[in-house]
């Protein structure tokens, strides 16, 4: 079955383990079975009664369902860190120079870096940002950069997710759960905190208010609400920031200037970090239909009166078709070499790409262009024959709508189960936020983890779970 | 705050009120099904349970016929009832949900443990109906800690601001109409022409009364006397002391409002109505009270009750 080997991060069945690792495997080793069974059901129980909950569309029984925490952490050395960040910053650098100029002077296109058509015919390009900026130059404030790894000094980015990335919550919760769990085993490492993350995020949405002069800016966080699988991050965030969270009712427009319903009457709002797509922002400009949005809330943000974070019009930029372009981006708008990986990208409306993926469908991934949270996605080496040759007449059908990658051999890390520890394929989401003074990362992220045996898909809503991401600091490899 | 933010708040303390006053009311009414009867209707007490808790219409419409079975569980696990107990923390979570970030760790803790206990009796209750008296007493027991629960980490973790005073406002307008409520089905049995006579079904009435509200240790420490009719209609509407009398409710109403005045600097028409209301019960006496009648007396406070919480709702834009 395209079984690959692959890399395991802690270096399961190895004498020795990597010394990364060292001290978790001494304790996977010391721990009797019993004591990890009632680790692991304390931790659901914690996160049960926290209620962190996600939702799965189109599952009524499940409305509400727990994204399974497996307790062993992942670790990453500080140096690896320190790599991965700089190749995070320069990706995210270059992501926001684009999108500033395909809005605006589109040398991209006078250059022939990018085809015209992937750009002015993408669906996530928004006809009503042409011309326009994006207060403080700022587009991306949040990005959740996917990345994986296939061996020791490799890291390729998945996903660059510039929309309304998620998971972020559970990068904090995990972490406290972890500190209450297994307070020992953490002692023993220094471990970077990401507790500051909240503060840090309160600071770029304070950071690029569109009145900086006229006291302190009223920020909120707008959700889709309680129905939304991401809900319970939503009121997390808005928590821990301190801001309102408001739904699309809970705000008006008057003279292009955006209002919250108080008791006390309306109250001018200068941010709004949405969780909602572009689509359902305002029902004037994007879909009629939507409830969820604000009536005239593009006008004000046109008219320079409120910031939206993330911009409109960033989906442009996290298209797989433009993905494969990105190490293009990199060189074009930065002059440097891309400090990490892409994946290798066929991108079969080119006829040769077509033809090539069609013949290996059984070795590839191949994915939707607009696709996202595992849907719509064939791997190869997994599927049936008839899964493949349903997928041939989709791409035949409509070859620009799909890419294709190599299966990569992600990276595996131990994992706790009933049956023992065994290993289980990973990735890792950290989250970069952008100021107009520069980029910042807090040290770690959500690492994924497929929790079914060999499988490779991550993704919460196709049974994916989540570990506690360490960033150690390398006095722990010395002996 | 937001407008939204308050609603919920409101609506979420008053779900909560609302379930523990069912658990209490089945529980009193149970207690009088214990007594001995003689011959005559025996779900009469069902009768003027659902009436209690405003149910008896929709569930007549429902059933058709009275009986226990049907009544406690329409009182209970009916989620066609709106006023069920299942239904009421069922709402209590949704607007918690919808409001996580006005609540404290510990209060939303306090209704999320509540709902999921409640998914476990539900689930349990599908494959034994009807309930035994044991899983019933169960059932009700959860539902007046699920109760407590929520009031006690609210007065202790919450902010004294808005959002505390809204959550309050919710509790109290709720328990008022509750106590009012009770009185108002019972008024007949509480006049003062309804002479005591020692060991009759009234008696055993009369307590119940008391056990609906959690005042039957209270009568005897605030009256030291056996339990009089009129004594019973004193304690719940005018004895300030009794925490879900009349003029108690009002007191913490008057006070809730008051405070979101003093924050926000704006007096309205709901403060207004509110001191009205609570001015009036504390100049009344109990002479008068029977004198204008118990009924017309408590069927006017019900409706001005339902008119404060409107013109709540109309002063902080919830509607």
């Amino acid at each position: 079955m395209g079984q690959v080997a692959a890399f395991d991060e802690m270096g399961i069945g190895r004498d020795p383990v990597r010394k990364l690792y060292r001290k978790v495997a001494q304790w996977l080793e010391e721990t009797p079975p019993d004591l990890l069974a009632a680790r692991r059901a304390q931790a659901e129980y914690m996160f049960r009664r926290i209620g962190i909950t996600f939702g799965v569309y189109g599952d009524k029984d499940a409305a509400e369902r727990l994204i399974p925490f497996d307790i062993v952490p992942r670790l990453l050395s500080r140096a690896e860190w320190t790599a991965l960040a700089a190749g995070l910053t320069q990706r995210v650098r270059a992501l926001n120079l684009f999108l500033k100029d395909v809005y605006g002077a589109r040398n991209i296109l006078q250059a022939s870096v990018v085809p015209p058509e992937l750009i002015l015919r993408n669906p996530f390009y928004r006809p009503e940002m042409i011309g326009r900026s994006a207060p403080h130059d700022v587009w991306i404030h949040i990005a959740g950069v996917d990345v994986v790894r296939t061996d020791e000094g490799s890291f390729y980015v998945l996903e660059d997710n510039v929309r309304t990335p998620s998971g972020v919550s559970y990068m904090l919760e995990n972490r406290e759960v972890i500190m209450r769990l297994l307070p020992d085993l953490f002692a023993r490492h220094q471990v970077a905190p990401v507790d500051d993350y909240p503060d840090e995020l309160l600071a770029c949405l304070r950071s690029v208010a569109p009145r900086p002069d006229q006291g302190e800016a009223t920020i909120v966080l707008l959700t889709p609400g309680p129905h939304n699988s991401a809900y319970y991050e939503h009121s997390f965030l808005a928590d821990k920031l301190g801001v309102e969270l408001v739904e699309g009712r809970d705000l008006f427009v008057e003279d292009d200037k955006v209002f919250m319903r108080t008791t006390l009457g309306p109250r001018r709002v200068d941010v709004i970090y949405r969780r909602v797509d572009d689509d359902f922002l305002d029902p004037l400009v994007f879909n009629p239909a939507s409830v969820l949005g604000v009536p005239g809330l593009v006008g004000a943000y046109l008219a320079g009166n409120v910031t939206i974070a993330n911009a409109i019009g960033t989906g442009v930029a996290d298209d797989k078709a433009i993905y494969s372009y990105v190490p293009d981006l990199i060189r074009f708008y930065l002059a440097e070499e891309p400090l990490l990986n892409n994946v290798p990208t066929h991108r079969c409306r080119e006829p040769l790409s077509l033809k090539f993926v069609l013949e290996r469908l059984d070795e590839l991934v191949v994915k939707e262009v607009n696709g996202s949270g595992g849907y719509g996605m064939l791997v190869g080496p997994h599927a049936t024959q008839a899964q493949r040759e349903q997928f041939v007449a989709k791409i035949r059908a409509d070859p620009a709508n799909y890419i294709a990658q190599p299966t990569l051999a992600l990276s595996t890390c131990p994992a706790s189960f009933e049956s023992g520890v065994s290993p289980r394929h990973v990735d890792l989401r950290p989250f970069v936020l952008t100021r107009p003074d520069g980029v910042r990362i807090v040290p770690g992220g959500l690492t994924r983890v497929a929790l079914r045996e060999g499988s490779l898909v991550v993704n919460s809503s196709q049974g994916g779970g989540t570990k506690d991401t360490w960033i150690v600091d390398d006095a722990d490899l010395e002996d | 705050m937001l407008a939204r933010t308050a609603d919920n708040l409101f609506w979420l303390a008053r779900s909560m009120e609302r379930a523990d006053y069912i658990a209490r009311t089945i529980e009193a009414t149970l207690r009088l099904d214990y007594l001995p009867k003689s011959d005559g209707d025996q779900t009469m007490e069902w009768e003027s349970a659902l009436n209690a808790t405003g149910a008896y219409d929709s569930f007549m419409a429902a059933h058709g016929q009275l009986d226990e079975e049907n009544a406690v569980e329409f009182l209970t696990f009916d989620r066609s009832n709106p006023s069920s107990i299942c239904n009421c923390l069922e709402n209590a979570r949704a607007a918690g949900r919808a409001v996580r970030t006005a609540l404290t760790a510990e209060t939303w803790t306090a209704i999320n443990d509540a709902w999921l206990e409640l998914q476990r009796f539900e689930a349990s209750h599908r494959f034994a109906r009807p309930m035994d008296r044991l899983a019933l007493t169960r059932f009700l027991d959860y539902v007046k800690k699920a109760s407590l629960d929520f009031d006690g980490s609210c007065y202790r973790t919450m902010l004294r601001n808005d959002a505390y005073w809204f959550n309050r406002l919710g509790v109290f307008i709720e328990r008022a109409d509750n106590t009012a409520r009770l009185l108002d089905v019972k008024y007949h049995l509480l006049l003062p022409s309804t002479e005591p006579v020692g060991g009759s079904l009234d008696y055993f009435q009369w307590v119940a009364i008391l056990r609906a509200v959690s005042a039957a240790t209270a009568y005897h420490w605030v009256y030291r006397d056996r339990v009089k009719p009129w004594l019973i209609a004193d304690l719940l509407i005018l004895k300030r002391a009794m925490p879900r009398s009349l003029v108690s409710c009002y007191e913490s109403i008057d006070r809730a409002l008051d405070a979101l005045a003093r924050d926000d600097g704006r007096s309205g028409l709901a403060q207004r109505h509110a001191r009205a209301m609570h001015a009036k019960l504390e100049r009344s006496s109990m002479t008068q009270i029977f004198q204008g009648g118990l009924h017309e007396f408590i069927t006017f406070f019900i409706e001005d009750n339902a008119r404060l919480s409107n013109t709540i709702s109309e002063q902080y834009l919830f509607t």
